[in-house]
């Protein structure tokens, strides 16, 4: 029973330092928290299908766009919009289309995991790697139809005032949330089934485990986190364009859970304050630097050309990142057991 | 007597290639029965016909008298069949206990939501089939490694936990591939006594795959013997040993080697 | 659609597909021996252009910076296999698809931030872009060039891999890596060749796509590269031939569907997915594909 108090009392520390927060810290401080909540949320997602069920995806970015817009688009007044759509109309559906917050993120994220269902159809049908090029592929095609389609999403302009609904209760709130679905997830006999398919998937077969099933409900679940966490961020930023949704997410999203190691969630918490906090403090990199009378030109680029030589790295000598596949209670079990 | 599982006039055709050659054999409930012959012969290709994972050029399966060629792996073990494999294969990032949980999850009786949410049936199957879990490694006396990593174990271990892994999912048919490959006669005596243990205990049929003749006389009450995709020789064990043709496999076989 | 204006495009369409097909061949043939999506492939493509851009600008000439390009992008294909992928060919096949991947990343950062994000013009000498007409029919003369030389190299890369006795090993290998080895075939070695045919050929795709826009940026091998390998999958993927074919229906759908639809001209990028789609839906094999997958046990 002394695990159920364990978890009580480390939620209500999470609860507690939420409130504490939101209400004490400076605002640019609490950007970088409420940053770090919004991509703790989908990284945590993303190891479900990457980590846990070793389905390499490159899903991400995609599955954010759809959940900003949707949420984006359930937001805004309709007054707003017909001001705001300047290249057409905005289509009549888009003007219908409202509703409270929670109602609108959700929304987002049942939509990207709509698609996924979509998309697993023809991916998970066949044993291999397309996974990974069709994510990669729908990444750029969602761009391309949010831009062809500027009755419902504005076109290249993209959206903005997005109303500011998202503050740490709801990204903190819903990372927590998260958190404890993920972790249900894996401690369950759908987390076994999904590992059993990394781990070798023709004796996961063998064992009567209906694979195709474990990565769509895998891809469901993932899809899920990302469309609501793209809802938070959209109204976070309160604008959103196409070109935000741009691969870089996805990247920044796999260093992170390569960091705390694939199939971690507790390493995932870990790696994306290390990550986020680093993205912070490598930022000069990107800018013009002056140093000892020296100066160097700014290079936009240069903290990713930093952060995939770390991946690239990482991968070829230490592989198994913070955690490996385990989670910090499990390390602490197995000391006591031995 | 009506046969328990029956291979019926079985071909297997890789491209041009014939890997099985109208192979009909049968095996009765309660048997243990061997399927023998030298290396490349198709003997683990006939296992994944009848798990499904390969899907014949002609011939049927037949379980209990049903038909159940081409039923789809997964499908299979709901049939009744469980199979181990040539080389070992567990979930390597996984604890024993979680490996044969895995055997045992059809059982588990709650939806993802109910696992999500943490509802009551998550709860109530977890425990019971915790318990049944530990129950299948009592017998197999490897309880004490539960929460070891699967391939921290030796490799008898190993084996014995594959063998439990599948016996979890409450099988008729018990298909084992190789089982005494890479064991030290200790290893194989042990993993003898078990396999006849548990085929009295859990009421099975067995079919198992072997290389060494020593074993299948020991263990076997029937066997088939193939050579190149052909049946050369179906009979008592003792019989095989003294039978020309197969020793001029085996001896083939040798001089290859 | 007058006769004169089919013919045009059919022209367009097998300069497109070359592109295509050159690219598709080096993902087909890493596919084949290493089971590996390569993403960086369309990157080494781009690589390849942006050498040769430099040799021009260097006032080389136009055959000679070709050939530095090439050279260039062998180079940088063969580095990548030995120092990102060697060390992980027992590794879980994730392991590999993520630093593929990161090379991809790093490839495309680098080279924005040492040569910026704009695009550069590229230019191609005047034999090759001057506008020629027969019967109404106006082109420029790469249009016709392209095929023709694709065509000429496709011959040479079908030959080296149907008649030498490298070419025969890279298709074993394809098969059964393990078996090759015992057979005393050094797979290490073929796949270097695989690496440096694959980039080669990416490289002079990677120029000709220079050639028809005519200028180059650091994320050109993206949308490319998604396309090529496309291409390959909805050919078959690890059959040369198939990547070739692929490559080639994929160019002309491109052009085809634009000019009888122009309203779907914004969605031309798009095709290449739902070929990969509905290939994947309905012949996962692909055209002239086998199944990879076979004897897993």
């Amino acid at each position: 029973m002394n695990k159920i108090v364990r978890n009580l009392i480390l939620i209500a520390a999470v609860i507690a330092f939420i409130i504490f927060a939101q209400n004490t810290i400076e605002p640019y401080d609490l950007r970088i928290i409420n940053n770090i909540a919004i991509f703790l949320i989908l990284a945590l997602s993303y190891n479900l299908i990457n980590g846990v069920t070793g389905q390499f995806s490159l899903e991400p970015n995609g599955f954010i766009a759809i959940g900003a817009y949707f949420t984006a688009i359930m937001l805004i007044p309709t007054e707003t919009k017909v001001d705001m759509y300047a290249l057409v109309d905005p289509a009549p559906v888009i003007l219908q289309m409202h509703s409270s917050f929670l109602v609108a993120i959700i929304t987002g994220g049942i939509a990207a995991s709509f698609i996924a269902l979509l998309l697993s159809i023809p991916v998970f049908r066949v044993r291999g790697d397309y996974l990974a090029i069709v994510t990669l592929g729908f990444g750029f095609i969602i761009r391309i139809f949010a831009i062809n389609n500027p009755e419902y999403t504005n076109g290249a302009l993209g959206l903005n005032d997005i109303p500011q609904t998202a503050n740490l209760y709801w990204t903190g709130g819903i990372a927590l949330v998260a958190f404890i679905v993920m972790i249900h997830i894996i401690y369950s006999k759908f987390g076994r089934a999904m590992k059993s398919v990394r781990d070798d998937e023709d004796a996961a077969t063998a064992m009567g485990i209906n694979t195709f099933k474990m990565k769509t409900y895998a891809f469901m679940t993932s899809a899920f986190f990302e469309g609501v966490g793209g809802g938070l961020l959209a109204s976070y930023l309160s604008t959103i364009t196409p070109d935000q949704f741009s691969f870089l997410l996805t990247f920044q999203l796999l260093i992170i859970i390569v960091l705390g190691g694939l199939g971690s969630m507790s390493g995932t918490l870990v790696a994306t304050i290390l990550v986020m906090g680093g993205m912070e403090m490598l930022r000069f990199l990107d800018e013009e630097i002056n140093i000892f009378g020296l100066h160097f030109d700014a290079h936009p680029g240069m903290r990713m050309v930093v952060f995939s030589i770390l991946l690239i790295v990482m991968m070829l000598f230490a592989r198994k990142g913070l955690l490996g596949d385990r989670e910090l209670s499990d390390i602490f079990k197995r000391k006591k057991s031995r | 007597m009506s046969s328990f599982l029956k291979v019926d006039n079985v071909t297997m055709q890789f491209g041009g290639v014939t890997a099985i050659d109208s192979l009909s054999f049968e095996v009765q409930k309660g048997q243990i029965y061997g399927l023998i012959g030298p290396n490349g012969a198709g003997k683990t290709t006939i296992f994944n016909i009848i798990t499904g994972n390969l899907h014949p050029t002609k011939g049927r399966i037949l379980l209990n008298g049903e038909d159940i060629t081409g039923t789809k792996p997964n499908k299979v073990v709901y049939k009744g069949i469980a199979r181990t494999f040539q080389n070992i294969r567990l979930f390597k990032s996984m604890s024993v206990l979680d490996n044969i949980l895995i055997g045992f999850d059809a059982r588990a009786k709650y939806s993802y939501f109910e696992a999500i949410l943490r509802l009551p049936r998550y709860f109530k199957y977890e425990r019971e089939l915790k318990e049944k879990a530990y129950e299948l490694m009592e017998i197999f006396g490897i309880s004490q490694f539960a929460d070891y990593f699967a391939t921290e174990l030796s490799y008898g271990n190993q084996r014995k936990v594959e063998i439990a892994r599948a016996l979890a999912t409450n099988p008729k048919l018990l298909l084992l591939d190789e089982p005494a490959a890479g064991m030290n006669p200790n290893e194989t005596a042990d993993l003898s006594e078990i396999i006849h243990k548990i085929k009295r205990d859990f009421d099975l049929t067995i079919l198992l795959i072997e290389h060494d003749m020593k074993f299948v006389n020991a263990m076997c009450d029937s066997v088939t013997v193939l050579d190149y995709g052909e049946k050369i020789f179906e009979g008592k064990p003792a019989d095989a040993i003294v039978n020309e043709k197969v020793v001029t496999a085996y001896l083939g076989d040798f001089t290859h080697a | 659609m007058t006769l004169q204006i089919f013919l045009q495009q059919l022209v367009n369409g097998a300069s497109l597909g070359s592109m295509y097909a050159l690219i598709a061949i080096g993902y087909t043939m890493v596919y084949g021996v290493l089971r590996l999506i390569n993403f960086a492939h369309g990157d080494i493509m781009m690589v390849g252009a942006f050498l040769t851009y430099f040799a021009l600008e260097a006032s080389m000439p136009f055959e000679l910076s070709v050939l530095v390009g090439i050279a260039g992008a062998i180079i940088i294909g063969i580095l990548t296999d030995k120092i990102a992928y060697k060390p992980l060919r027992s590794a879980p096949k994730i392991s590999l698809l993520i630093t593929a991947i990161g090379i991809s990343f790093f490839l495309e950062n680098l080279f924005t931030v040492l040569f910026g994000s704009t695009p550069k013009p590229f230019h191609a000498p005047e034999y090759l872009t001057k506008i020629f007409q027969i019967h109404g029919i106006y082109l420029p003369i790469s249009v016709i060039i392209i095929p023709i030389v694709t065509v000429a190299i496709l011959a040479g890369v079908l030959w080296i891999l149907f008649k030498t006795k490298q070419g025969i090993a890279i298709r074993a290998l394809a098969f059964d890596i393990e078996t090759v080895k015992l057979m005393g075939v050094n797979a290490d070695k073929i796949i270097m060749i695989v690496f440096a045919m694959g980039s080669a050929l990416a490289a002079l795709g990677g120029v000709f796509y220079a050639i028809s826009y005519p200028s180059i940026d650091p994320l050109m091998g993206i949308i490319v590269g998604l396309k090529a390998f496309a291409a390959a999958v909805l050919g078959g993927i690890g059959s040369v031939t198939g990547a070739v074919l692929g490559g080639f229906i994929l160019g002309f759908t491109e052009i085809f569907v634009v000019a009888m639809f122009p309203d779907l001209g914004g969605y031309k990028d798009a095709f290449a997915f739902f070929f990969l789609i509905l290939v994947l839906l309905f012949k996962p094999t692909g055209l002239m594909g086998q199944d990879l997958e076979r004897g897993r046990f």
